[in-house]
């Protein structure tokens, strides 16, 4: 075919997007999918006709995301939308995430997926309390790049200093937290100043525009320092004439690499021996890497089913009924000390009880109240989880995927909590509380 | 059409990428696992439309060599096209799969269901679907929807709870955090799956084309006798058109996507390879649904409505 840049694969990236409710996140979505060209003739008619009929003068570019009935009638986001847009360079999917203090957990389920988060601050007031639990939440979900686009550039003449005092103090923040990487942007979603094309406004600023920022971020795997892991998600056993022995383990490769030949592990149970094979669903292939979904095949028929870990024998994981994490309750209901629960881990999921809460963050200061008794929706906090079986689980920040867990209610299958096994925030150095005696443990 | 993958180079430290399609692909053929790990009776939705048709095609890689441990269910609607008609029974044959059929016209016959005046089946759907749904038990229903189709359906899970009465409430959906899917629900209820969550129409076309996956007819251009209504290339019928002052005429036209002749529009078009329908939906500025589907127009709530009382 006629090769456009456009109809070629491309890399994916995943990203999110937080700000409070008058920073301009809707302007700034609007623009991105309107720039890529992504709203489309009948959906931008569908939105000039709503707001008509709200009495509305222009096009409302927030109806383009409030998909749901009760979010038009109250004028507001309540839930995680995901948008989609592509350029020449790569596929964007965008979980769009509201900014009330109140959907916390929102972000957080928008976060745990994103290799990116964008953080939106008005430039007239600068990095607020919003602003900090953003990044707090951006840096506990470990969200390899962050993003701060300085909004409403147009209203503050543009002025360099202006963006440069703004930058300075959130990336010490940040940095204080932990996150790996910031890149600010000076933008007016609005004008459309540094968001597709360069502002001739801000002759200053010297780095990419926001879009040009979201095409040439890496999203590639370092896999020199990733522990290889494979979740077993179900067994393939065709006992066909054609394939009588066949026997595969198949899941998506959580973390780093698979080759055949590498001695492995089976966990729990600790049995070891050798890829033989791996099919790339059907190919054979001589290596995998995540987040491939592939199918092993070993020397050995040991026993394995469903909710065993595959791992390098040389870099296996430890096995422990005592949980430790940072958590995020999203439920309604409320997580207590004694709650029974189902954690779900990998593909495992098995019976679990609350042992202790010893505390719970303020995200605003990022002070430690002690022992809080229980977590409310929205509510982050530390927990000790005692679980019926041993789980091979990594510290969260090693791997996003084998260091996280959801917690369930049996009763009635609500999800209840997010975790994130071992230390929260990727702080350089340990954080002190220096309001508190016993200071953070977190 | 160019296909740039992978990367994988430990000699020289390149990065290890997936590309986009492949990405998807993935993430696609893991949700088909986690729902063949944890569900008892999984059941494919499958119209023979092209959502339908990847979705059986990422099922098939997700356990060769092994079969599909799912069955497939169709809702026909009794005025179904005959060419989808014809591919879906070649293709179930193909694959030594189970289909089962849930038949609006069945309804109606019985007096259970009633014609509209309009002539459209589609919102007639969801109550043979359903009650087909409990009969059978099936405790998770894969179904082709898309987030990219319509803003209701930008909101909904990759997992997505049933009540008994198969409701969707879009206010109490689980949040669906890292690649962990909760998949529990009580008897009665089921869970929506919906492994194409994250693909967008030209995701679906393009990844077609690179697997080179047979669609029906009625996707390429081809002369056919349509007249319009409301807005819309209808093919005329004994299913109800034309009607008085509908005139029909012969139009190189195609479609782009496959409900039944009562409801889906067909687009003026002169594509009949698949490089050509790519490059002319690339140009297109219009959606999917926008360019070819009555039935969403009916009010701005209509998807959200529809998938409340439990239709796909």
């Amino acid at each position: 075919m006629s090769t456009t840049t456009e109809l070629t694969e491309t890399t994916l990236l995943r990203f999110a997007t937080a700000g409070s409710v008058d920073d301009g996140k809707s302007t700034l979505v609007g623009r991105l999918l309107h720039d890529s060209k992504s709203i489309l003739t009948d959906q931008l008619e569908a939105v000039e006709r709503a707001s008509a009929s709200r009495g509305q003068e222009g096009p409302d570019l927030a109806l383009l995301t409030d998909g749901l009935r009760a979010e038009r009638e109250q004028g507001i986001t309540i839930d995680v939308a995901y948008r989609y847009f592509a350029t020449a360079r790569r596929r964007f999917i965008l979980a769009d995430t509201p900014g009330h203090v109140q959907y916390t957990r929102n972000m957080v389920t928008g976060a745990s997926t994103a290799e990116l988060t964008v953080i939106l601050v008005d430039a007239r007031n600068g990095v607020v309390e919003q602003t900090r639990r953003h990044a707090a939440i951006a840096a506990l979900l470990r969200v390899p790049h962050v993003v701060l686009a300085v909004n409403k550039m147009d209203l503050v003449g543009y002025e360099e200093q202006v963006f440069a005092s703004i930058a300075e103090k959130f990336t010490a923040y940040a940095t204080e937290l932990g996150v790996p990487e910031v890149t600010s942007i000076p933008i007016s979603a609005l004008a459309g100043d540094n968001v597709v094309e360069p502002s001739a406004n801000m002759d200053w600023y010297g780095g990419p525009t926001f879009l040009e920022h979201l095409e040439t971020v890496p999203v590639s795997h370092d896999m020199a320092h990733c522990h290889a892991r494979l979740p077993v998600q179900f067994v393939i056993r065709p006992q066909t004439a054609e394939h009588p022995d066949y026997r595969g383990y198949a899941g998506q490769i959580a973390a780093g690499t698979f080759r055949v030949g590498d001695p492995v592990t089976v966990l729990p149970s600790g049995r070891t021996t050798k890829v033989s094979g791996i099919d790339l669903l059907g190919k054979p292939v001589e290596a995998a890497y995540t987040p491939q979904s592939v199918t092993l095949l070993l020397e050995d028929d040991i026993d394995i089913s469903r909710g065993d870990l595959i791992v390098p024998s040389k870099d296996a994981p430890s096995t422990t009924q005592d949980i430790e994490a940072t958590v995020c309750h999203v439920a309604d209901q409320p997580l207590t000390v004694g709650h029974r629960v189902l954690l779900k881990h990998g593909t495992r999921t098995v019976k679990a009880i609350v042992k202790d809460i010893p505390s719970r963050l303020t995200l605003d200061d990022l002070s430690l109240h002690p022992h809080p008794g229980q977590l409310v929706a929205n509510d982050i906090g530390r927990v000790k989880i005692r679980a019926a079986e041993a789980l091979p689980v990594d510290s969260y920040a090693d791997s996003r995927r084998t260091g996280s867990f959801i917690l369930i209610d049996p009763a009635d299958g609500t999800t209840l909590t997010a975790g994130m096994v071992g230390e929260s925030f990727a702080s350089p150095e340990p954080v002190k509380d220096e309001a508190e005696d016993d200071g953070w443990d977190f | 059409m160019t296909t740039t993958v992978a990367t994988v180079s430990e000699e020289t430290g390149t990065p290890y990428v997936l590309s986009h399609l492949d990405a998807l692909e993935s993430e696609a053929v893991h949700i088909f696992r986690e729902v063949a790990g944890e569900f008892e009776r999984p059941v494919i939705l499958f119209s023979g439309g092209k959502d339908s048709i990847v979705m059986l095609h990422l099922a098939l890689k997700a356990f060769a060599p092994a079969a599909i441990p799912f069955s497939l269910l169709h809702v026909d609607t009794g005025h179904n096209f005959p060419e989808v008609i014809d591919y879906r029974d070649r293709t179930v044959e193909k694959h030594g799969l189970r289909l089962h059929v849930a038949s609006v016209q069945d309804y109606i016959d019985r007096g259970v269901l009633k014609e509209r005046p309009d002539g459209t089946r589609n919102p007639l759907q969801t109550v043979p679907l359903t009650e087909k749904i409990q009969t059978e038990k099936f405790d998770a229903v894969f179904g082709g929807g898309r987030r990219d189709e319509e803003k209701a359906r930008a909101k909904e899970r990759v997992f997505s709870l049933r009540d008994e009465f198969s409701q969707w409430d879009p206010r109490r959906q689980r949040p669906e955090l890292w690649q962990l899917y909760n998949g529990r629900h009580a008897p009665g209820e089921h869970v929506r799956v919906f492994p194409l969550s994250n693909w967008t129409e030209l995701d679906v076309w393009q990844y077609i084309a690179r697997e080179g996956i047979e669609l029906p007819e009625i996707y390429f251009a081809h002369e056919r006798e349509v007249f319009m209504r409301a807005g819309m290339w209808l093919t005329a019928g004994e299913w109800g058109g034309p009607k008085d002052g509908e005139a029909v005429e012969k139009r190189l036209i195609r479609y782009r996507t496959v409900g039944d002749m009562s409801c889906t529009g067909a687009v003026d078009s002169d594509a009949v390879t698949l490089d050509q329908v790519i490059a002319e939906i690339a140009a297109s500025r219009l959606t999917e649904r926008g360019a070819t589907r009555a039935d969403d127009k009916l009010s701005e709530a209509a998807m959200e409505d529809r998938k409340r009382e439990g239709y796909f």
